[in-house]
């Protein structure tokens, strides 16, 4: 390609942001391929046991900007045993030597330990945002590395980590002329930090425009930090209850009054009507709302909130606002796309109500816009469901857990296959689906039939054959990533996606019907994936493989694995 | 189904007062669950199929019985709902309240969570501030005293204890206060 060409090329390729556009790119032709590879600045991947960080570096020589995920999603339920891998030592590594101008990590269940923090900290001197969700195996010593020694950085995101939370200590860390900072999360940790050195923190850094609190901070302290950054543009609270006095809390609604920008807020921790009031002046411009924290909300108290809140298009709550929240929710948001009810006793210690198909059935009369749902709740129907995909026809995530396991329709007493059939035959744009309740394999025969733009299926206590799985591996062009847990599956079935799995991120499958020997067939009639059990010492019956993971891989079997992960 | 069962008798499952769940008793229809401590193998019955609708209908199973990883909640958010319980009962509003009596020169402070129903809280003010209450009808309100307990609601209106339902009482009361004299016949004592 002429030189000419080639920058034309790579101008226009600058503006092609989205790793599956690039990938598309890439394919066009071998020169393609090469500008490609070179002007590529963000690489995201999605499994990092599908590849190693030697093949990433030869590829892409001009990384800036990683995303890596690790553990299979239902390792946050502790559904993978501890120490399964996932550690992002080795990528660090490689990076120091080949990446040394990277600037963005974001990681997703890795586990990172305190001493990967300090060579991160010690190894990219142009560093400026590190993002952990889910990840395990560090401290808040770590924490401190990032503070001290990050001097550009600009975004320090830490998000439901199942860290050692020693002290509040490294927020003092961040040296005085250090003023760069723009998104700051700590809503996670529990310690106290000092609350003078946050407060001249945020005084200094003027970029700031993400800021979320742990619950360790007051309402004054709040009142306070805002004085000193109304141009926030997200704001996660700490505590949201507190005896204030008169002149503190018209103070509290002044500062409130003068975040203009404000269009997100979280955190909200013991949020009550008494305060709640105080957001007003911000509500009219709100597009996110979480209230999932916020577990003395009752019904009449999200009732009063919302008729403020009309651009609202995300909202999170608890199910302790129950249907009649809901209907208000559907009343005064109509701009609503995404709507999360979060269970407030999911283990069932304490009897709740919370919401059923009545408050679904109200939110999607009110919001059509409606895109992702999350829905927690105790029971449901196959009437309610069908109503909310016809109001909905535009949902593209659709998750609904009814918290009891293989419940059927709650009026009907019949499995709730329609239900699931009706989403899939309406909401043609379904990208992710999980399924709960009763559910015979005419559900997936629905799935299999109707649902091709699926990406990614959660399945729980379902089925009733092979049938059922075999009908979505026959189906289901787009299928990404499947996860199956205490279903009736077995060999059959998960032999019957030999085609699929190469063309898949992963497949999980646990307390299933699935033998060793199927799954050393299954590895040894497709090469490129990595078939993986892992091994349980209490179960007796060595023919029978209880946890099973597969997923394609060009890297070869896992080098690191451990004494009970067993690769096909 | 087992819901078409009780058609014909009276019914009485649905009036019965358990610790359970609403819709527990589904629980005995399913496979063996995936308990705790046990491998996940017990989710198949003896012959190896464990089909959830022809599952052998067990014992109901015990009040709580926890499955690992279910619902699909990340621990982060399991702890901060427990941590949530714990200090909800110092923080939030209408469970520590404060009494206050007309005439009395200052306030107690009462945990409602201490009890159960309205005789008992009644029976402790009665104690705590040296008065009698009469006695209540939903007709007439306390009738045979000088004095009416009222308490402030959410929405900051003052209303006679003893109309709403125990547990709406406890989650929507911010402050007690004891009326004396004429104010208190006002509210309905009977003349």
């Amino acid at each position: 390609m002429d030189s000419q060409r080639k920058k034309v090329l790579v101008q226009v390729l600058n503006l092609v942001t989205s790793p599956k556009d690039r990938s598309s790119v890439s394919l066009v032709c071998k020169d393609w391929y090469d500008v490609e590879r070179h002007s590529r600045r963000h690489v995201f991947i999605g499994n990092c046991y599908s590849v190693s960080p030697e093949i990433v570096t030869l590829r892409f020589p001009n990384i800036r900007s990683v995303t890596l995920k690790g553990r299979p999603r239902f390792s946050d339920f502790n559904l993978v045993p501890p120490n399964w891998g996932g550690d992002v030592r080795p990528w660090l590594e490689v990076f120091a030597a080949e990446y040394p101008q990277l600037e963005e990590l974001r990681l997703k269940r890795m586990t990172v330990s305190d001493e990967s923090l300090e060579f991160l900290a010690a190894s990219f001197a142009g560093f400026k945002a590190l993002s952990l969700l889910s990840c395990d195996g560090f401290s808040t010593d770590g924490l401190e590395a990032i503070a001290t020694d990050c001097k550009n950085l600009t975004e320090l995101d830490i998000q439901e980590n199942d860290i050692d939370d020693k002290s509040g200590d490294w927020l003092s860390c961040f040296p005085e002329t250090f003023t760069s900072m723009e998104i700051l999360n700590f809503s996670c940790l529990n310690s106290d930090v000092d609350f003078d050195a946050l407060e001249s923190l945020v005084s200094r850094c003027k970029s700031l425009k993400v800021l979320k609190v742990n619950k360790t901070v007051t309402l004054d302290q709040l009142r306070s930090l805002l004085t000193h950054a109304p141009q926030l543009l997200e704001l996660g609270t700490g505590s949201f209850w507190q005896e204030l006095t008169p002149s503190q809390h018209s103070e509290l609604e002044r500062v409130f009054s003068n975040c203009k920008n404000l269009y997100a807020v979280s955190g909200l921790w013991q949020a009550t009507a008494l305060y709640l009031p105080v957001l007003y002046p911000v509500c009219t411009n709100l597009t996110f709302l979480n209230l999932s924290y916020a577990a003395t909300l009752q019904s009449w108290d999200l009732a009063k909130l919302v008729p403020y809140c009309p651009h609202l298009r995300r909202l999170w709550v608890l199910d302790t606002v129950e249907d009649q929240g809901l209907e208000a929710v559907g009343s005064n948001c109509p701009l609503l796309e995404e709507l999360r009810v979060f269970p407030s006793s999911p283990d069932g210690d304490d009897i709740v109500d919370g919401v059923t198909g009545s408050g679904f059935v109200a939110v999607s009369n009110g919001c059509p816009r409606l895109r992702y749902v999350l829905y927690f709740c105790w029971q449901m129907t196959n009437a309610a469901v069908a109503t909310v995909a016809q109001n909905c026809p535009d949902i593209t995530h659709f998750r609904l857990c009814i918290m009891t396991p293989a419940k059927p329709d709650h009026l009907t007493g019949e499995p709730m296959d329609e239900a699931f059939g009706a989403v899939v035959k309406t909401c043609t744009k379904l990208e992710r689906l999980s399924v709960s309740g009763l559910l015979t394999d005419l559900t997936f025969e629905y799935i299999g039939k109707y649902a091709k733009n699926l990406e990614y299926l959660s399945v729980a206590f379902a089925g009733d054959s092979d049938q059922g799985m075999q009908y979505v591996m026959n189906g289901c062009p787009k299928l990404k990533k499947l996860e199956i847990r205490d279903c009736p599956f077995g060999d059959a079935a998960l032999l019957s996606g030999l085609e699929k799995y190469e063309s898949m991120r992963s497949l999980w499958m646990s307390a299933c019907l699935v033998t060793m020997n199927a799954c050393r067939s299954l590895a040894s009639k497709v090469p490129r994936l990595n078939v993986e059990v892992m091994k349980d010492d209490e179960i007796g019956d060595d023919s029978q493989a209880d946890k099973v993971y597969v997923y394609r891989s060009i890297a070869g079997p896992r080098k690191d694995a451990p004494a009970f992960v067993l690769t096909f | 189904m087992e819901g078409k069962a009780h058609e014909n008798d009276l019914n009485l499952k649905a009036t019965e007062l358990t610790l359970g769940l609403p819709g527990r008793d589904e629980i005995s229809d399913l496979p063996n669950q995936t308990k705790k401590r046990s491998p996940p193998a017990d989710l198949k019955n003896e012959e190896g199929n464990p089909d959830a609708k022809n599952a052998q209908k067990g014992t109901a199973p015990p009040a709580k019985e926890q499955i690992v990883g279910w619902p699909p909640i990340r621990s982060y958010r399991k702890n901060s709902l427990q941590v949530n319980k714990n200090t909800e009962a110092e923080t939030a509003a209408g469970i520590y309240v404060k009494v206050s009596m007309d005439g009395a020169p200052y306030l107690r402070k009462i945990d409602l969570r201490v009890y159960k129903c309205y005789p008992e809280l009644l029976k402790a003010l009665e104690v705590m501030f040296k008065f009698t209450i009469g006695q209540y009808s939903e007709r007439e309100g306390y009738k045979g005293s000088e004095y009416a307990p009222t308490y402030e609601d959410k929405d900051g209106d003052w209303m006679l204890v003893g109309d709403v339902p125990w547990d709406m009482f406890m989650s929507s009361c911010k402050k007690l206060r004891i009326m004396k004299g004429s104010e208190a016949r006002g509210l309905g004592c009977g003349v």
